[in-house]
């Protein structure tokens, strides 16, 4: 139990000493380190709640047939749709995503549907492109916007063609386990 | 705001969960928390990483590398900048700001923040562990240069 944690955690202590060193020896960027580091850990915090929770009653409530009709292998355009506004509709840091994605993995969603979703979480964060217009403008975040949603459409299907069976079969049976 | 929205919705969702079924409501919450536990040690990694580095490339180096007249290489400088740190957009936008008002090029801000939103170097381990390597290095591999092409024609149509 114990090493079992310890060998989990072993990159993260691994790091933690690592920072130390930094504050003992560079105290001037140790500081800013911890100043960094707590503040982004207070973002974390503040967005992972909401979050996990839509996961897990994502997880419980939506059925596998459904998940598979609305965003499966024959899902089509409403697949590719619901991907871009579940993306969209998303807030926090792109590795918040990731398990999202686990779990419409072990729902058996399409590889390229997780792909844009991850896509759309990415770049096309609603509160993002809000953020983006006021500080670059509207006209850059636009153009971005709309060069960026056939890109991540063509990035997802690319990869798809490019994984085999075998591959595929791999990541949803890896998904099961997570 | 928007995190009140979501909080908003994820607590209505729960209390409508808990009232259609309790025992459901609950594996729901155990099953959030043992995602959240499962994929706990590389976040707490990735933040103190994230730590590490914007200490190091603070916004100052940034805006020298690819300041006024930096061009291709300014361009490639802020590709891997984007490509290896982690910036906050509470951050990241404000400084691309910064960085226009200062003189620096409007491509080179825009494969900057392409990148900084669709390559994640420093979170592959993680997307690894639900991709695995081959996928994951493809996503991260095309959206790198799918930054490049994204910031040639927001620069021409800028």
């Amino acid at each position: 139990m114990m090493m079992n944690i310890l060998k989990r955690y072993r990159m993260f202590l691994f790091l933690l000493i690592v920072n130390a060193l930094i504050i003992v020896f560079i105290p001037d960027v140790g500081l800013k380190t911890i100043n960094i580091t707590w503040n982004n850990t207070l973002e974390m915090l503040s967005l992972i709640p909401p979050i996990f929770i839509m996961l897990g009653l994502l997880d419980v409530w939506v059925q596998r047939e459904t998940l598979v009709r609305f965003m499966g292998e024959k899902s089509g355009i409403v697949g590719i749709v619901i991907a871009f506004l579940m993306g969209s509709a998303a807030a926090g840091p792109l590795y918040g995503a990731f398990p999202v994605a686990g779990v419409l993995l072990k729902k058996g969603a399409k590889l390229s549907n997780i792909l844009i979703f991850i896509g759309a979480w990415s770049t096309t964060k609603i509160p993002l492109l809000l953020f983006e217009a006021s500080s670059v403008g509207w006209k850059f975040m636009l153009t971005r916007f709309l060069i960026d949603i056939p890109g991540i459409i063509i990035i997802a299907f690319v990869i798809e063609k490019l994984m085999n069976k075998d591959e595929k079969a791999l990541i949803y049976e890896n998904a099961l386990s997570l | 705001m928007f995190n009140k929205i979501l909080y908003l919705v994820a607590s209505l969702l729960l209390i409508l969960s808990f009232i259609k079924d309790k025992n459901k409501t609950k594996t729901a919450l155990e099953k959030a928390w043992k995602a959240f536990e499962n994929i706990l040690p590389q976040f707490l990694s990735i933040l103190i990483i994230i730590g590490i580095m914007l200490s190091i490339i603070t916004p100052e180096t940034i805006s020298r590398l690819i300041g006024e007249k930096s061009g291709w290489t300014g361009m490639l400088i802020a590709g891997a900048i984007g490509s290896i740190t982690l910036i906050p957009a509470f951050i990241a936008f404000p400084l691309a700001a910064a960085l226009i008002k200062s003189g620096a090029g409007t491509m080179q801000i825009a494969v900057l923040i392409s990148t900084l939103m669709m390559v994640g170097i420093v979170t592959m381990p993680v997307e690894i562990k639900y991709f695995g390597r081959k996928a994951t290095i493809l996503r991260n591999s095309m959206a790198f240069i799918f930054s490049f092409i994204a910031a040639i024609v927001i620069g021409w149509v800028l």
